[in-house]
């Protein structure tokens, strides 16, 4: 069952950007570490991380386009999710310090000791052991959008109002986690990380895996959307994105349809944070920040909502472009972004990869009428069979 | 008149007794009663405003009744359930504006209608079976359209809109139909073929129309029952219903 449910995702843009993540995932690690940093090939260690940072950021708009591109649920509150996976996977890395901290105490944290606690909190129970934080990764997420959306599917909160409470959410949350007595490090977050499952995280090696899991699990997210969106269950999402009144009086529970993709999407999201967190080397309030969920909103929309492929490359373009343009132009990125946004909305509803999607179509159309012109063939007959 | 519905409530499909709501002082239903028996055809007219819509809200759950009963094969109580589990009873609705599900093609439309499992699982692995396969065959059949299985919905013609989803509500099997103005906006032509299509479906299921459109309603040839300011003027033939004083008043000779 789960295997023909896998393989029905499999159409040919979705196995083309797999095939070129899976090669990324082996090339990228291999220039970086089996060729002299002298040679033209080489890939910088910094580089490594940059890009491994980008598919994180891919996968949270992948995420992201679960919800908005197919069920028309515009989240701007997608960074906490992410952010709530990287406190996540910090809480395993602070534990992982063990005694190397400045104060050298075996099992607090340093910003603990500073804060002069006696005993870990009991929320930080656990988060030495990787399978209980790699757990967490994908149920605290999970089940802050599964008791969010419960409440907000089941009032049916819809459009702007629901877009303006997932705000709330993410800038409540931004709030709670700047306060020192919340246990998460406060304004400085969780950071100074040594080791991820015993490797040095500054090592090559590890960066260059950590790399290869962000591909690799981008790549592996890419084929489960795919497959929830062409389900049957699929069509039902698309079905309430596009009339949801009609979908509810043909017998469907359009609460518990939005709530589950709600939480998967949710989920990839906080697992995209687990992934950026060791790759970064930080996690703190700042990626509550409210912007972050609304950049979020513009890789998607510059990609292209609803193609599944277009948020992946909407934020490897957005975010590379920022990189580049933040080293060239630092304040003008901000106007840089918006004006984005302004352009791709005026002249690319579609964004980048369905404008691109439905200008082939179009090709595709013209042949066909053109072959169906040309009488005589037995090609040329079919279409006209079909009307 | 009350004891007579009285005494028909075990029996019918459709039973409404008392029913009135009203949005902000305005009264939409006025002590509305009305029964629909199992496997009956029934028309419904009466002046914009009369209460017509509403009447299919209270029953279809978008809307609750401030009082009076409302009762689906004599004993299941819709005023207290909402719009997916009414659907999944069987009763089905057609808006008066067509309402397709336009970025899907015909086929879709229709698989999505089907009445089968609709939990989040169950359409999470759903595969399409020989059985569900030759339902839809046959639905696209009786609405005419075959032809256009691949069309996405959103190119369909305003007619084709409309028996697109009456194919719809086929595929949900339900014993009721509610349909409201199915023929607004058609050509004679499909006019005539919708009263075709509404009296074939009627043979093995109870349906309800709302009609402005006399001529339609003629055709059809059943029973009428005619609405103003929220409660029933007259029911009866057609003939019977337009020769009545109070209706030629209140709708007709408008």
């Amino acid at each position: 069952m789960i295997t023909s449910f896998l393989m029905k995702s499999m159409d040919r843009s979705i196995v083309v950007v797999v095939a070129i993540l899976l090669g990324l995932a082996v090339l990228v690690p291999a220039l970086n570490l089996l060729t002299p940093p002298d040679h033209p090939l080489h890939v910088p260690t910094y580089l490594v991380s940059l890009f491994g940072k980008y598919l994180t950021y891919a996968l949270l708009a992948l995420a992201l386009d679960l919800v908005w591109g197919f069920c028309g649920i515009l989240s701007l509150g997608h960074a906490a999710f992410f952010a709530l996976g990287g406190y996540a996977m910090g809480m395993y890395l602070m534990r992982q310090i063990g005694a190397r901290g400045s104060y050298g105490n075996p099992l607090l944290p340093d910003f603990m000791v500073f804060l002069n606690w006696k005993e870990l909190p009991w929320f930080w129970h656990g988060f030495d052991m990787f399978w209980f934080a790699a757990l967490m990764v994908v149920l605290v997420p999970g089940l802050l959008a599964f008791v969010f959306g419960w409440f907000a599917f089941r009032s049916r909160v819809n459009g702007v109002y629901l877009s303006i409470i997932t705000q709330a959410m993410t800038y409540a949350l931004l709030l709670a986690f700047f306060r020192n007595d919340m246990g998460f490090g406060g304004n400085n977050g969780l950071t100074d990380f040594k080791d991820i499952l015993g490797f040095n995280i500054q090592a090559d090696g590890t960066r260059a895996t950590l790399f290869a899991a962000s591909a690799l699990m981008l790549a592996l997210c890419l084929i489960l959307t795919a497959a929830i969106v062409r389900s049957k269950y699929g069509k039902v999402l698309i079905a309430v994105r596009d009339a949801e009144s009609r979908t509810r009086f043909l017998g469907y529970r359009v609460e518990h349809i939005k709530l589950f993709a709600f939480t998967v999407s949710a989920m990839m999201a906080g697992i995209a944070g687990a992934l950026y967190v060791p790759q970064v080397g930080i996690i703190n309030p700042g990626e509550f920040e409210p912007g972050n969920s609304i950049e979020v909103v513009i890789w998607t929309a510059v990609g292209g909502r609803g193609t599944l492929i277009g948020p992946i490359v909407g934020a490897i373009l957005v975010n590379g472009g920022k990189s580049i343009f933040t080293a060239a132009f630092p304040e003008f990125w901000l106007f840089a972004l918006g004006g984005l946004f302004v352009l791709v909305t005026l002249f690319l509803p579609k964004g980048v990869v369905g404008t691109a999607g439905a200008y082939l179509a179009r090709r595709r159309q013209e042949r066909q009428a053109r072959a169906a012109e040309t009488p005589a063939t037995d090609l040329a007959g079919e279409p006209m069979a079909a009307e | 008149m009350n004891q007579t519905i009285g005494q028909s409530k075990p029996t019918s499909l459709l039973y409404l007794d008392g029913v009135s709501v009203s949005f902000d002082g305005f009264k939409a239903l006025n002590a509305l009663s009305f029964v629909v028996e199992p496997g009956e055809l029934r028309a419904i007219i009466g002046p914009n405003g009369a209460g017509k819509t509403t009447m299919m809200d209270i029953i279809t759950g978008k809307t609750r009744p401030d009082e009076g009963q409302v009762f689906f094969k004599g004993q299941i109580d819709l005023t207290k359930k909402d719009e997916a589990e009414i659907a999944s009873l069987g009763i089905g609705r057609k808006f008066q504006k067509p309402t397709v599900f336009e970025s899907h093609t015909v086929w879709d439309n229709l698989e999505l209608a089907l009445n089968r499992k609709r939990g989040v699982f169950p359409t999470l692995f759903y595969r399409l079976t020989h059985e569900d396969k030759a339902r839809i065959e046959e639905i696209l059949a009786t609405i005419r359209m075959a032809s256009r299985r691949d069309d996405l919905a959103a190119n369909l013609s305003h007619g084709q809109k409309q028996w697109l989803e009456i194919g719809m509500l086929l595929a949900q099997e339900p014993e009721l139909l509610l349909v409201d103005e199915p023929v607004a906006g058609m050509t004679d032509a499909e006019t005539a073929e919708t009263a075709v299509l509404l009296k074939e479906i009627a043979k093995t299921r109870s349906v309800v129309v709302v009609e402005h459109d006399m001529g339609f309603i003629r055709e059809l040839g059943v029973k009428v029952t005619c609405l103003a300011e929220g409660s029933v003027l007259a029911e009866g033939s057609i003939d019977f219903v337009s020769n009545d004083q109070k209706v030629i008043e209140n709708y007709l000779g408008r």
